[in-house]
């Protein structure tokens, strides 16, 4: 939904081609997500459809040309969307908590190991952001903001690991429950989705 | 030209027989000058161990380590003490500045104890405190200074004259997160302008300014990280921007 909306937000200062609207759409994110012009070109298709923009030919028109403008119906969708606060997406950290709630309980993996080269991978990206944020220009909000968030995630995923670290140890040093809870836990969460049902 | 530190194979144990605890189990670490070098790893791992041993402030039981080609093992005490003040700086969570001493004083102590006359060691800790943006604080006492004010006098006391080696142990342990990062970027400048940069620190985001990062875990390196090109990573295809 979000490449829709960022259509919809730019043109909303004024009509554009898909050219120039990928071009501000690079531009406004920091150039981290760049925008290919066939997505441009199909999310502005699937806008026209539902009646959220127009398009205005050119002379020679192959479809590509053309300048494209903000209907009512997108003023009224764009601003539902700088209203309501964005649900959460569901990002690649879904699954790195998925596998290492998987890895506490399928005999035979090196938790420590699947940690240790998550962080590492983790604070490679982290070394990446920092040195992309410190190249950013004092006037490019944009970038700035962007790359904050990249940033602040990073950190939340190496504290996270952090504290997972630390959780394993605490539950390896308890005394004999220890053995008999590993055993018990996976048996106990596969009984919970057959109970939902 | 030789690296500004190399650790061959370092193993430090403290103690004997069965109480016995290895600190630090193989190290192989080469610093180059003008990098900044940052290491991580929880707490028990060997990260001061490691600064304290790279410095000569402690032997290793086995194994080698050079500062600017020099072994510290094999030298004599007396010339151990020479190389770390002529070559090292150290920086500690501490503040490790004296409080009897104005910022301009601490700074101008190692180079008196190197023998450097009057004149010419207030001449060149002048120039070390203006490099960390204090020069105007010269005769404050420390108690006269903010955290971050202090830990630049000891930034400054640690980088002072000739020496190219820069180990900090949490220097911004003691900071709040924006002195912190004001730290942080003074010993990047430093290893920007030649020096090279040993940073202990748990602070993710600060090691993020390093060259390198490694990771200890019971004495060993696990694993090293350092930047890929941010242009390549930040243009992943989709990247986390939802479709």
């Amino acid at each position: 939904m979000s490449v829709k909306h960022a259509l919809l937000a730019l043109l909303s200062m004024g009509p554009a081609t898909t050219y120039q609207l990928r071009r501000s759409f690079d531009e406004s994110t920091g150039q981290i997500w760049p925008l290919n012009i066939g997505q441009a070109s199909a999310t502005l298709s699937r806008l026209e459809r539902d009646g959220q923009v127009a398009r205005e030919p050119s002379e020679d028109d192959d479809g590509t040309q053309g300048s494209w403008s903000l209907t009512d119906r997108g003023k009224e969708e764009l601003g539902r969307w700088w209203a309501n606060a964005v649900t959460r997406p569901q990002p690649e950290r879904h699954e790195l908590a998925l596998k290492l709630a998987l890895a506490v309980v399928v005999p035979g993996v090196d938790v420590q190991a699947l940690i240790d080269a998550q962080r590492i991978a983790a604070m490679t990206a982290l070394h990446d952001a920092t040195r992309a944020r410190r190249g950013v220009a004092p006037e490019d909000l944009p970038s700035m903001l962007v790359l904050d968030h990249h940033l602040a995630t990073l950190e939340a995923e190496l504290s996270w690991l952090e504290g997972i670290e630390a959780t394993l140890a605490r539950h390896r040093s308890r005394p004999t429950s220890a053995a008999s809870d590993t055993e018990a836990s996976p048996t106990a969460r596969r009984r919970t989705p057959s109970e939902a049902r | 030209m030789n690296a500004a530190l190399e650790m061959r194979a370092v193993r430090r144990v403290h103690g004997s027989g069965p109480g016995a605890v290895t600190a630090l189990d193989g190290i192989d670490l080469c610093v180059e000058r003008g990098e900044f070098v940052a290491v991580m790893g929880p707490s028990g791992s060997g990260k001061s161990t490691l600064l304290q041993i790279a410095g000569g402030l402690s032997s290793p039981t086995a194994g080698d380590v050079l500062v600017e080609g020099r072994s510290l093992p094999s030298a004599t005490a007396a010339q151990r003490a020479a190389i770390r003040r002529s070559s090292v700086g150290y920086v500690f969570q501490d503040l490790s500045v004296l409080p009897s001493l104005t910022a301009l004083e601490n700074v101008m102590l190692p180079l008196e104890l190197d023998g450097l006359p009057f004149r010419s060691a207030r001449e060149t800790a002048l120039e070390a405190l203006e490099a960390v943006g204090i020069g105007d604080l010269a005769d404050r006492f420390p108690e006269a200074m903010s955290g971050g004010q202090a830990q630049r006098v000891a930034i400054a006391r640690g980088v002072v004259g000739p020496r190219r080696l820069l180990l900090a142990d949490e220097p911004t342990g003691a900071l709040d997160s924006r002195t912190g990062l004001e730290v942080i970027e003074l010993l990047r400048a430093r290893a920007d302008a030649g020096a090279a940069v040993v940073l202990v620190t748990h602070e993710p985001r600060f090691a993020a300014w390093a060259d390198r990062t490694v990771q200890l875990r019971d004495g060993r390196i696990i694993g090293q990280a350092s930047p890929t090109d941010p242009g390549l990573l930040l243009a992943e295809p989709g990247g986390a921007w939802p479709r």
